[in-house]
């Protein structure tokens, strides 16, 4: 039995492909069941986000399997199978493990590390299992991608810095106030991206907030959607004495906030530090306000610079990661083997048994005058020969280590000795090491 | 079995140094943990230490060089280990322990046979003199170690560099608060160790202040850092500045203790 993966992601293709083969969540049941029903596909999961649709299966035949899907994901979407073929990859063995691996992780997302993959594909399981189009093999599986993607999250920082300007700007905010709780934040104009910033710190629960823009009604109006409090424009200064941070995205031609006056406000607030974002171009604040002590300006610029280097920084994480997903996948394709090599030995076993029972039977039928005693010897030296034969082989299978070709073996002896594949009805079911 | 036990502690500071840089390089809550515990049983193993000689001499062990480093270390430990826990910042002791390993390490360069008290130190001022005067001195290094951190983590943000240890260090605010702490505790400490002092040279000396240098570095030190909480509590001399001059102070306060023993001979130089 072999993990397969088909599908296409934000860097095998384009927008306007991945839009049309999406599976909205709410109609998933009737393609699960689909794919589970085509031939040789035994197990399957499909994970729908914007920037990836995939399928997971478990299947006898990967060639055919990866054809199979590949077909109907055209077919089920009304799309030219041409025109979406070289859009999909198809992986089969270490590879699609690696895949699911990295995708859990968020080491293949669009934004590194960025956290709603893990959730996506859980839901992804969730319907699955619900539909019950996922069995022991994929089961296991998934279990074992969310806890790689749990070691990554916990033992590397890939997650844990800000990649956009406005969460970037909130996490020096706390490098330089420690507690927002008792902080109070000044937005200065009432733009788009201002109010986004402005609502990134009202969630990370700052004390108040207080408005500023040129027309009083504007920011009267954003004051209410923000729960804060609309400040005259013209006492600016004034207000500013009592802002720890100041957010400032105006669309004034001019510099609003000059050096000098800034000056005199952190007299006023006993050096107490502010903390300026200056998000507007052209710039509303004086860049002299940053050599001013205890005083921090960020621009547009410094806090792009910010992001990059947090990125980059996600870059040297990322490496970190990708090898506990090489640890994480040896055992896991082990225990996957595994799953082939129990019932193929056994199988094997009882092959050679069943041959010396039938040669045994007909030699003792002959041979009527045959001591009780020497019977049995013969019993036992007819044990011990196919015991003798079957030792390497079998050895060779347990060893289940990696660079095993345990899939050619297990191949070669079916072929070889007739053996009849038979998976699924074994009860128990390997263990796989933790 | 002092020597012994004092290997050991100095074994203990110097493990929970390595330790605590390495929570620096590679933050992990088991590193924070053991460091924390290294410390601590340095620390109890010191302070038993302490009072082991304190028996064994009859006085209190601060009367020579080996026992005035040593007690400032214990001192240091002691007040890191109480700040570590009220202001959870593990990655201070990257900083502390290392300068208590240094004094320990300085004890151990000088002679530890416990000799008899010199007459004019037979008082029972010895005692709230110079335990008062080492307790500030440490309240006074941990504002150092916490200004040096502001320094950096500041350099980062006014540069936007955001180096190496910027994740790991904690926020301006935090070390702010840590600075003024200390001055809070050291400078009642530090003076009420100056007005004991005074009272027990009348006794012995015959003369409240006699202008002796480690009398006069004292006052300079005292006024540096009453210079600082006076600026702090007025006219907001915090952050950056107030950092600065927690540096200054240390240095001067470093003079102070080594400075006059070693090149201004008076009526302090106990070597």
């Amino acid at each position: 039995m072999n993990i397969i993966v088909v599908g296409l992601s934000h860097k095998s293709a384009p927008l306007e492909i991945r839009e049309k083969i999406a599976f909205a969540p709410h109609l998933i049941e009737q393609p699960l069941r689909e794919i589970v029903a085509l031939q040789d596909i035994a197990e399957a999961i499909i994970l729908s986000t914007c920037n990836r649709v995939e399928v997971y299966a478990i299947t006898r035949d990967i060639a055919g399997g990866i054809a199979r899907i590949k077909r109907f994901l055209a077919d089920y979407h009304h799309l030219p199978f041409e025109r979406l073929e070289p859009h999909l990859y198809g992986y089969h063995g270490e590879a699609a493990i690696r895949h699911v691996f990295r995708v859990a992780a968020s080491l293949d997302s669009l934004v590194m590390g960025e956290p709603q993959i893990l959730g996506q594909i859980k839901s992804a399981y969730g319907y699955a299992a619900e539909y019950k189009t996922s069995g022991i093999i994929l089961n296991r599986f998934l279990h074992k991608a969310f806890s790689v993607a749990k070691r990554v999250r916990t033992e590397t920082r890939i997650a844990s810095s800000a990649v956009s300007v406005a969460f970037a700007a909130v996490e020096l905010a706390k490098k330089i106030f420690g507690e927002l709780s008792d902080k109070t934040v000044m937005l200065i104009g009432a733009g788009e991206m201002g109010e986004l910033a402005a609502r990134h710190f009202i969630s990370s629960g700052i004390r108040s907030m207080m408005i500023a823009n040129r027309t009083f009604e504007r920011a009267e109006k954003l004051a209410e959607e923000l729960d804060g409090r609309a400040v005259d424009f013209n006492d600016l200064l004034e207000h500013l004495q009592k802002a720890d941070i100041v957010l400032s995205s105006t669309g004034a031609p001019q510099q609003i906030i000059k050096s000098a006056d800034v000056a005199g406000v952190i007299r006023r607030r006993k050096m107490k530090p502010m903390f300026f974002i200056d998000i507007a171009v052209p710039r509303d604040i004086d860049p002299k306000v940053n050599d001013l002590e205890n005083i921090y300006l960020y621009n547009t610029d410094d806090l792009q610079g910010v992001v990059a280097s947090n990125l980059r920084q996600r870059a040297t994480e990322a490496e970190k990661a990708e090898e506990i997903v090489n640890q994480e996948i040896i055992p896991f394709s082990a225990w996957l083997s595994s799953l082939t090599v129990t019932p193929t030995i056994v199988a094997l076993r009882s092959r050679f048994e069943e041959i010396r029972r039938a040669e045994l039977a007909k030699t003792l039928a002959v041979w009527k005058d045959l001591p009780k005693e020497d019977e049995k010897r013969l019993e036992a030296l007819t044990a011990a020969i196919i015991g003798k034969l079957l030792h390497p082989p079998v050895s060779l299978l347990k060893q289940n280590q990696q660079g095993n070709r345990n899939d050619l073996y297990v191949d070669a002896l079916r072929l070889l000795f007739d053996l009849n594949p038979a998976l699924h009805d074994t009860d128990e079911e390997p263990e796989l090491d933790e | 079995m002092n020597l012994i036990l004092f290997k050991v502690i100095l074994g203990l500071y110097c493990a929970a140094s390595i330790s605590y840089l390495v929570y620096l390089a590679k933050p992990a809550s088991f590193t924070g943990r053991l460091s924390h515990w290294l410390a601590a049983t340095g620390f109890i193993l010191h302070c038993a230490f302490t009072l082991f000689r304190y028996h064994e001499a009859g006085y209190t062990p601060i009367t020579n060089m080996h026992e005035s480093f040593s007690f400032f270390g214990l001192a240091i430990v002691g007040i890191f280990i109480a700040f570590e826990r009220r202001y959870r910042v593990v990655i201070l002791g990257a900083f502390v322990l290392p300068v208590a390993l240094l004094l320990l390490i300085a004890s151990f360069s000088f002679p530890s046979a416990i000799l008899p008290l010199l007459p004019v130190l037979k008082s029972r001022w010895l005692l709230v003199h110079t335990t008062f005067a080492f307790s500030g001195y440490a309240a006074f290094t941990l504002a150092f170690c916490a200004a040096v951190m502001y320094l950096i983590q500041e350099h980062y943000l006014k540069y936007k560099k955001l180096g190496a240890l910027y994740h790991k260090l904690p926020p301006l605010d935090t070390l702010d608060d840590i600075n003024y702490h200390c001055l809070t505790i050291g400078f009642p400490l530090f003076t009420v160790a100056i007005i004991t002092g005074a009272i027990w040279a009348e006794t012995a000396w015959g003369s409240y202040w006699s202008w002796d240098p480690k009398e006069t570095w004292s006052l300079i030190t005292w006024f540096l850092y009453a210079a600082l909480l006076h600026g702090r509590l007025t006219t907001g001399w915090r952050g950056r500045r107030a950092a600065i001059l927690a540096i200054a102070g240390f240095i001067v306060l470093l003079f102070t203790f080594l400075g006059v023993n070693f090149f201004l001979p008076g009526l302090h130089s106990y070597k």
